[in-house]
């Protein structure tokens, strides 16, 4: 049987950390910030079928950069964990923060004992209820936590964009404004994004219970389009979700 | 509770009753012996042009006296979709929920919403599971209807306690005073109807059932319980506001006073 060489703890840790960031930061960037109504995610994505962002739960929405079948399963394990907890308790008592937890947990569990750790960065989104601030929980390849209140980047070249973004970032903005800022900061120089390959989400209070909303291409376009004096409005009532009759 | 985290071949997908039971939850309880609970109906569905109408009424009993004046058994089952039960009360309220999360996990889970055939397939399971307690005298009998998406129309079906379910063309009535309810049903019903005419035969249905039966609760004047109506067309699932269904109960009972006091000045002799 042969001895496998000796790698220093430090060195082994060092390696896995730049392998997952070498790989990550090959992905295109996401953008969470809050605005008027509650949160918005804007991503830019050239699928349309392949999701980075997902809805969760009634308030709580997920967002992934990276490698896609590792954040997917993330996913819906986030999906079965809200839906048991809501079905086994109340509605109400599904929070982000524990989901948040639990993605640390494991993700810190798959980057110490596997082999490889997951080439992925996690955003989980929460719509505060009841005057609540709104919660946005960044956790990264290693199971880092850090929680904010106002805006995240997450994904490749995510210092930079996070540089561009503050610049324009106003807390309580309206959509069409935190929109363009963020469509603004995703693009650099030489790299424009389209509409076409922008993927956005919101998680608003005005939605009724499943405050999750995807933004189609159509209202994008007119909330994008330079209409100087004439803010944008939200898009229209829900479009998918259950009737709540309360 | 840990992280939901499966290997490929042992995932349960978007099967939320498979996750319950991977988790070791019970799904849906399972008593030892035979137990008086709560049960009793009459839940009313008919079609019109672009939808359907689903109304139930709010009585609940246990043996002969009065569980529950004001229960609500006419539940939305998604966006596009209600469900409405006949039976034991707390095992069908229990399956609704368990319905309505299977549902939305299936949507969340998968990134489209289910089929309305495959929405009633998936209850039918639910009610086949609960063949067991059925026989032991809880069995649960929902109604289901919706608007189907995909073809543009409103659709009903029904369930028997085995689970086998069946599509009706126009109108259904199940519970304790279903029969009368259909009946009701089956003289005004015609192609074509008006949400607003929907609405009024449904009343109407309900009315009658609680005239015959005495598990089935009428409008409840003193109180202002009014059975509980909702239509489903494509702008999706919405209840009927309980004041107008209130005021058509009002004037149904106006109706019906005004014809009864022609009926007896008719039989007077001259």
């Amino acid at each position: 049987m042969s001895i496998p060489f000796y790698v220093a703890p430090e060195q082994a840790m060092r390696d896995r950390a730049e392998f997952a960031q070498k790989n990550i930061a090959r992905g295109r960037p996401l953008i969470a910030t809050t605005y008027e109504h509650g949160v918005l995610i804007v991503a830019e994505n050239h699928s349309k079928t392949l999701h980075k962002i997902s809805e969760i739960y009634d308030r709580i929405a997920f967002g992934g950069v990276g490698r896609y079948n590792e954040y997917e399963q993330l996913r819906v394990a986030g999906v079965r964990h809200a839906d048991t907890k809501g079905f086994a308790f109340s509605r109400e008592d599904v929070d982000a923060r524990s989901l948040a937890n639990l993605y640390a947990q494991y993700l810190n569990n798959v980057f110490t004992h596997e082999i490889k750790p997951l080439e992925v960065e996690i955003l989980v989104a929460e719509l505060g209820g009841d005057g609540g601030p709104d919660q946005l929980y960044h956790v990264d390849y290693q199971g880092t936590i850090t929680d904010e209140e106002h805006f995240l980047v997450l994904g490749g070249d995510a210092e930079t964009v996070s540089e561009r973004f503050s610049e324009s970032h106003q807390v309580g903005w309206d959509l069409g404004t935190a929109l363009n800022a963020a469509v603004r900061a995703l693009a650099a120089e030489e790299h424009t994004v389209g509409v076409e390959n922008l993927e956005v989400a919101v998680l608003s209070r005005q939605n009724g219970r499943r405050t999750f909303r995807r933004i189609d291409d159509r209202d994008l376009a007119e909330l994008l389009a330079p209409t100087p004096g004439t803010p944008a409005s939200e898009p229209g009532p829900p479009d998918t979700g259950p009737g709540d009759p309360s | 509770m840990a992280l939901p985290i499966f290997h490929p071949v042992d995932d349960p997908g978007p099967d939320f009753a498979g996750l319950l039971r991977r988790a070791g939850r019970p799904v849906l309880p399972n008593p030892a012996s035979e137990l008086s609970v709560p049960h009793a109906t009459t839940v009313v569905a008919l079609r019109f042009a672009e939808g359907v109408v689903m109304a139930g009424d709010r009585r609940a009993t246990e043996g002969y006296s009065i569980a529950h004046r004001a229960m609500d058994k006419v539940f939305p089952a998604d966006r596009w979709s209600a469900v409405a039960i006949a039976g034991a009360a707390g095992p069908a309220v229990e399956m609704v929920r368990l319905f309505q999360v299977q549902l939305e996990h299936y949507e969340k889970v998968e990134g489209l919403s289910l089929s309305l055939e495959g929405k009633a397939n998936q209850l039918a399971q639910m009610v086949r599971e609960h063949l067991p307690m059925a026989f032991q005298g809880l069995a649960v009998v929902p109604l289901f209807a919706g608007f189907d998406v995909r073809r543009g129309v409103g659709r009903i079906f029904t369930y028997d306690i085995t689970g086998g379910h069946y599509e009706e063309a126009d109108f259904q009535a199940t519970g304790s005073g279903g029969r009368d309810a259909r009946n009701t049903i089956k003289l005004g019903f015609r192609e074509g109807l008006t949400r607003t005419e929907a609405i009024e035969l449904a009343i109407e249905a309900l009315f009658e059932a609680a005239d015959e039966d005495a598990g089935t609760g009428g409008p409840d004047l003193v109180r202002g319980i009014y059975p509980l109506v909702a239509a489903v067309d494509a702008d999706g699932f919405a209840p009927v506001g309980e004041e107008e269904v209130a005021d058509r109960f009002l004037s149904l009972i106006e109706r019906r006073r005004a014809q009864r006091g022609r009926d007896r000045g008719r039989g007077e002799p001259q």
